[in-house]
């Protein structure tokens, strides 16, 4: 059965990119995307509707990537087309939109399994979120095999999602919580990460790519260390799914979570990676429908993966969002995003440099995508405020992570982060409205 | 900047690069403290009340941003010569402003409490409203903790 949501045709990036054909060939992983040459930027915004806007008559400099990314209208039609001709609830429907929808949500599964490179399509499970992912493995393999004594080690750069989540199972297992120290750049030290694995580590859980400070962790490193310490592995990769190939089968992780509005696609979306024999080995995290075999009120037996994990309706034209989302960051290709990423990055960390009060908070010698920074006698949330009023949106706090501010002394920051549309233009905006708040609030 | 003028005129900019009253009181009767999660802001309210029930000295003190600071400094300014239930009524007065209710706001204002309209730009900008209440809010709690005189 041929199912109808990738049937968009409309003139995109992807045409120039690939130099032809429709959004809806684009399965292969790389197509046409990861060889070196130009970067049209301009014909990649034009398949983001909202850049088009403007802010307080400025044109919209969108700066609040890593918060939550823009959306190609690929992704919206992609829903859309669903919503108007594919959707009904999945699995058991005894008529043809029900097979449909079945067969598009688990589409979407193999997507995101081939995005990952993950050996089956069984250890893909569907989640509201990372944050949701994150504490499914908290709830469920701290079930399984976290017992009181037991370590798991974190990283002083978490977000709170994935600091948060262990604390509950501390105060319900008794685990203990250790977390990697953080140098004055930003970066984790690897010597100070394995000095913290010991006979009683069960797990260490980090992120690959900050979302303060954007450095990027050495996880191949850390990742075979702990293997070594006898540790499983979660790696947060909320921030870094968007900039960078990842490959689980070549890092060996044991879990990696990840949420789709972050990588172009919708809200309500995220994913759990994790191996076979652990998801196999690990309780459901919540009851419902659609996670059973069968169910007697004396009894109930579990469906098998990825089923055992989600009960009840999943985010069905989410996933298929999602879907869309990857063939979309596909077929422009990562290594070409990241190439890109890192020519603004290191574009605006030079412009900004210029600015006398400025500092630029990280300066990790592997860095993504993410520039924060302060200005001496102006507060994070004024900054913020004035380039606002300048069409520049970026983000002020404290980022959800409050542990790493206060490792470097600051109760916020201001935060700049880079996707694939955005341009050198908006990296002048930005330097030109930080320049007038410099004059306006301090002379 | 054309937006943001609104929310940071002259004497908004004013109080917020010279905060008056930023200082602790020694002697104070009444204190409170409380910070803005979101952005990490805290501010220390501390109040002179005399035995005829009247603010003789207001200050305030904290870490935070340019319209929590310009707010927390004109607020210690109006405070002064106050009893505690005209002050509640300043911040009902106040509140009102920020939340853009102009009606409420001008319900029986005198010619002092109109000092506050400076910062009357923030009722176009909800997120900035816990800024700019900050301190009001610090000093309602600060009345309601009056420290033992020993």
């Amino acid at each position: 059965m041929k199912a109808a949501a990738e049937e968009i045709e409309r003139p995109s990036a992807l045409k120039s990119i690939d130099g032809g054909g429709s959004v809806s060939v684009c399965h292969g992983p790389d197509r046409g995307g990861d060889h070196a040459g130009f970067y049209d930027v301009e014909a990649v915004r034009a398949d983001f509707p909202i850049l088009g806007e403007t802010m307080h008559g400025y044109p919209l400099a969108y700066l609040d990537s890593a918060a939550s990314a823009q959306k190609p209208f690929q992704v919206i039609e992609a829903e859309y087309a669903f919503y108007a001709r594919d959707y009904a609830n999945i699995h058991r429907g005894f008529y043809v939109l029900s097979q449909r929808a079945t067969e598009l949500y688990d589409q979407a599964r193999r997507k995101v399994q081939a995005f990952l490179n993950a050996r089956h399509e069984h250890e893909i499970v569907f989640t509201r979120g990372a944050t949701d992912a994150i504490n499914l493995v908290a709830a469920s393999f701290g079930e399984a095999f976290l017992n009181e004594g037991d370590e798991v080690l974190l990283t002083g750069l978490e977000h709170h999602s994935n600091i948060v989540p262990w604390q509950l199972l501390r105060e319900k297992k008794g685990i203990v919580l250790k977390a990697a120290p953080v140098n004055d750049a930003g970066e984790v030290p690897l010597d100070e990460f394995i000095r913290l694995l010991g006979p009683r580590t069960r797990l260490a859980a980090f992120a690959h790519v900050s979302n303060v400070l954007g450095t990027v962790l050495p996880i191949a490193e850390m990742i075979r260390a702990a293997h070594e310490a006898g540790a499983k592995v979660l790696i947060d990769a909320a921030q870094s799914v968007a900039h960078m190939k990842i490959d689980v089968q070549a890092l060996d992780c044991d879990f990696l979570v990840f949420s789709g509005h972050k990588l172009y696609g919708p809200t309500g979306i995220g994913v759990l990676y994790g191996k076979e024999e652990l998801l196999d080995a690990m309780p459901p995290y919540q009851g419902g429908g659609d996670m059973i075999a069968s169910v007697s009120l004396e009894r109930t037996t579990y469906a098998p993966l990825p089923a055992k994990f989600e009960a009840g309706t999943p985010p069905i034209a989410q996933a298929v969002g999602l879907g869309a989302a990857i063939n979309y960051v596909t077929a422009v290709g990562l290594h070409r995003i990241g190439a890109h990423e890192a020519g603004l990055l290191a574009y605006a960390t030079e412009r900004l440099s210029a600015i006398k009060p400025l500092t630029i908070v990280g300066t990790a010698v592997q860095k993504a995508s993410v520039l924060s920074f302060v200005m001496d006698g102006v507060h994070p949330h004024d900054i913020a405020q004035m380039l606002d009023s300048r069409g520049v949106a970026v983000r002020a706090g404290h980022h959800c992570a409050q542990p790493l501010m206060a490792r470097l002394g600051l109760p916020a920051t201001v935060r700049a982060t880079f996707g694939l549309y955005n341009t050198t233009a908006e990296v002048d905006a930005l330097t030109e409205a930080l320049e007038e708040v410099e004059v306006m609030f301090l002379q | 900047m054309s937006d943001s003028v609104e929310l940071y005129p002259k004497a908004v900019l004013d109080h917020g690069r010279h905060p008056r009253n930023r200082r602790a009181i020694a002697d104070c009767s009444h204190f409170a403290r409380s910070d803005n999660p979101s952005c990490g802001d805290d501010v220390a309210v501390s109040l002179r009340i005399d035995r005829g029930n009247v603010i003789r000295d207001a200050a305030f003190d904290g870490r935070s941003c340019v319209l929590a600071t310009a707010s927390a400094s004109l607020m210690t300014e109006l405070l002064v010569g106050k009893t505690p239930a005209q002050a509640k009524m300043l911040f009902q007065r106040f509140h009102a402003l920020a939340a853009g209710d102009t009606e409420k706001f001008k319900d029986g204002m005198d010619v002092e409490s109109a000092r506050m309209t400076v910062l009357s730009g923030v009722h176009a900008y909800p997120v900035r409203m816990r800024c700019a209440t900050l301190a009001w809010k610090t000093m309602l709690a600060a009345l309601e903790n009056e420290r033992s005189q020993q």
